[in-house]
């Protein structure tokens, strides 16, 4: 693979215009009109969504709270509770488990934390083998690539990326229709599933009052994961938990519409403890490791808000620059306007830092959040940090810097206006600039620039209007 | 009917950019019934340097408005919903905790966007005329989500012809500095929303944005487009301004 451009912009650029970007755009224009559809034909969801939000932020106050009720809830169960509190602690936890337990091949549905913590490299590295059962995963997977969207991992690729794919890495024949690649995959996972050891989940839900981890798929794969194999092992990002099964059922009327439209997802997973012994199937150990990772970094910062997110992909999804450059511009699994906030909460200012200015500061995304995360505000909060820091290009903060040393003052600004008219002269034609000097030339590369008026409106108003 | 007296804040892309928006806004005033008083050494509102987090200086150019605003009486119009915005939504917050807090509570509540004045608080029946024209109208993003306006210009240009606009209220790819920074990224925004502005067969784009106007239309003449642009307050004025 050649190397990754080290920018956003860099990343972006290279996207632009391109196939992926273009099956990205359609696919965030489908999941918006499905989004909008869903929620138009709910008329609780205003309400629900002020609900959910009060849930989320009751959750975060009394997270250290809930987190033990619940990691007693699922000892009582049968269960196991680790914490980790970072990348390294999860990876070394997940791989003593299945090593104690003698496991060594591995499924997995769908868990974005478990790419977070890169945890696939990390076990395949010590030797067990690891297998993607969600489609979009499946395929990343295939493909040695990165999820580009949080809930629809392979929205950049059409299906004759997969067929392609498919020929050449499971040697079957090539087509290009979706219910037979659906079909080869669901042939190739089926027997996998039966052999697997252990299983690895993530959790979109913990509840804490019954110590149960709540999964939502739209493929069943997710339910094989967690039932089949001997051992399951749920990777649950240490915010995700809620105190009640009552705040759990608005969470979930409001995550499935705002993701994909749906009143619900195809399956609701819920896991209490391992296999009972009256229960006909299930696994004999279920391990929650509840993971930081960060987390308590961003819970202690400006922008704690944003772990209330509940990972539905629908700030994504309307998100202008998202839905133009797609989510591997991003260069974090956490792509679009949530992750821009997530990512340098969790990683980092450096390098992470410029994703809060990857925003037109639109506000669609806070429009359509679910939770009604304040997500504009908190990229400016992260704007400000960056800019207190210093680690705005100098070009900026200086422009900047020599904007507002004009604009401060009512002389200054008077003389600059006539002074740029003056110097506009020779490169403008019939008021407009077809080409600004310095930084200017990135607004000129693709529109003209108007000139600065002959005679601004303070000067219009001091010759007919002032006293 | 007689109006209030109002106290007109330009921005700072009108005074040296659009100043016939700035006149047109005048003259639609007037024929609302008002007063129209302007300050004189405006300049900017601090939103630029706010938006890329430079505090320090959005407090500066915000200081100087709220100095020269805080000597005058009665509502703020302002032509331009991402100003108006960043003085009614962000200035308290720009200055929370400084000396200033009081002064920008006291200035944010007189502020209102030229549309919403109109509309929500004259009730005028001032309606836009636009012979032969086919409009479409652009709704920008910090009047629309800031201000929740929408519905005033609707009003305004109930009599005027309409395109249907898809994606009417998706972004333009603007963003003020963003179009700088990010510039392939923002015109890819733009070619968009272009694409879809031509597609409507409108021959004339209205907005309340003077940011968001000169890029579209500075865009529009990359393309030799024939589409008219106009701000809100140049087609209500009509042929007056």
């Amino acid at each position: 693979m050649s190397p990754q451009p080290v920018t956003f912009l860099g990343r972006a650029e290279a996207l632009l215009g391109t196939r992926a970007a273009e099956s990205v755009n359609q696919g965030m224009l489908h999941l918006t009109a499905m989004r909008d559809n869903a929620v138009s034909g709910f008329p609780l969801m205003d309400a629900m969504r002020d609900r959910a939000r009060v849930i989320r932020l009751h959750a975060l106050a009394n997270l250290d709270r809930l987190l033990s009720h619940f990691a007693d809830q699922v000892v009582a169960q049968g269960g196991a509770v680790h914490f980790a509190a970072d990348a390294v602690e999860a990876n070394q936890i997940v791989a003593r488990i299945l090593k104690e337990t003698g496991s060594h091949l591995v499924v997995k549905s769908k868990s974005m934390v478990s790419e977070e913590i890169d945890l696939n490299r990390y076990l395949e590295d010590r030797g067990f083998e690891v297998v993607e059962t969600d489609l979009g995963e499946f395929i990343v997977q295939l493909a040695g690539d990165t999820p580009s969207h949080i809930v629809a991992p392979i929205i950049h690729l059409d299906r004759h990326d997969v067929g392609t794919l498919f020929a050449q890495k499971l040697g079957v024949e090539e087509t290009f229709d979706p219910t037979r690649l659906n079909q080869i995959a669901r042939d190739h996972l089926r027997e996998t599933f039966l052999k697997a050891d252990a299983g690895i989940s993530g959790v979109n839900i913990a509840v804490a009052e019954s110590g149960s981890v709540i999964t939502v798929t739209n493929e069943g794969n997710g339910r094989l994961c967690t039932t089949a194999p001997r051992v399951h092992i749920a990777l649950l990002g240490m915010e995700r938990v809620v105190s009640r099964w009552e705040d759990a059922s608005v969470i979930l009327e409001v995550l499935a519409r705002s993701a994909t439209g749906q009143r619900l997802t195809s399956y609701t997973n819920v896991v209490t403890g391992p296999r009972r012994e009256s229960d006909e199937d299930g696994p004999e150990q279920l391990h929650v490791v509840v993971i930081d990772n960060g987390r308590s970094e961003i819970l202690g910062s400006d922008t704690a808000e944003i772990l209330a997110c509940i990972r539905c992909g629908a700030c994504l999804n309307v998100c202008p620059v998202f839905r133009t450059v797609g989510g591997h511009a991003y260069g974090s699994i956490y792509s679009g306007p949530v992750g821009s906030i997530v990512t340098p909460g969790l990683l980092g200012m450096e390098p992470w830092w410029e994703l809060p200015y990857a925003s037109t500061l639109c506000g669609a995304c806070e429009e359509v959040c679910p939770i009604r995360i304040q997500i504009p505000s908190m990229l400016l909060k992260l704007r400000a940090r960056a800019a207190e820091e210093g680690r705005l290009p100098g070009w900026l903060e200086r422009g900047m810097r020599r904007y507002t040393n004009i604009a401060d003052s009512s002389s200054k600004w008077e003389r600059a206006k006539r002074l740029v008219h003056t110097l506009t002269w020779p490169v403008s034609r019939g008021g407009w600039i077809r080409r600004l000097p310095g930084r200017g030339r990135g607004w000129t590369a693709y529109r003209d620039f108007p000139r600065p008026a002959r005679e601004s409106f303070s000067a219009w108003w001091r010759s007919n209007r002032g006293a | 009917m007689e109006g209030p007296t109002v106290q007109l804040v330009v921005t700072c892309l009108v005074d040296a950019l659009a100043p016939q928006v700035g006149r047109a806004t005048v003259t639609v005033l007037e024929q609302a019934g008002c007063q129209v008083e302007f300050v004189e050494g405006q300049t900017c509102c601090g939103q630029p340097a706010f938006n890329v987090g430079m505090v320090t200086e959005a407090r500066r150019m915000a200081g100087h408005t709220l100095d020269l605003l805080d000597v005058t009486k009665g509502p703020i119009v302002v032509p331009s919903g991402s100003c108006a915005d960043m003085m009614t939504r962000h200035y308290e917050e720009l200055f929370a905790g400084t000396d200033r807090e009081q002064q920008a509570e006291r200035i944010s509540s007189r502020v209102r966007e030229l549309s919403q004045f109109l509309v929500d608080d004259l009730a005028t029946d001032l309606k836009a005329s636009c012979e032969g024209c086919l409009v479409a109208y652009h709704h920008s993003c910090h009047g629309l989500r800031g201000l929740g306006l929408g519905h005033q210009a609707a009003n305004l240009l109930s009599e005027v012809d309409m395109a249907e606009l898809e994606g009417a209220t998706d972004c333009c790819g603007c963003g003020g500095a963003f179009a700088i920074e990010m510039p392939a990224v923002s015109a890819a925004i733009m070619n968009e929303k272009l694409d879809r502005i031509e597609a409507s067969g409108a021959d004339t784009l209205v907005g309340g944005e003077v940011s968001c106007l000169i890029h579209l239309e500075g865009g529009l003449r990359r393309r030799d487009s024939k589409i008219v642009v106009k701000h809100l307050a140049e087609i209500l004025a009509g042929d007056d301004s």
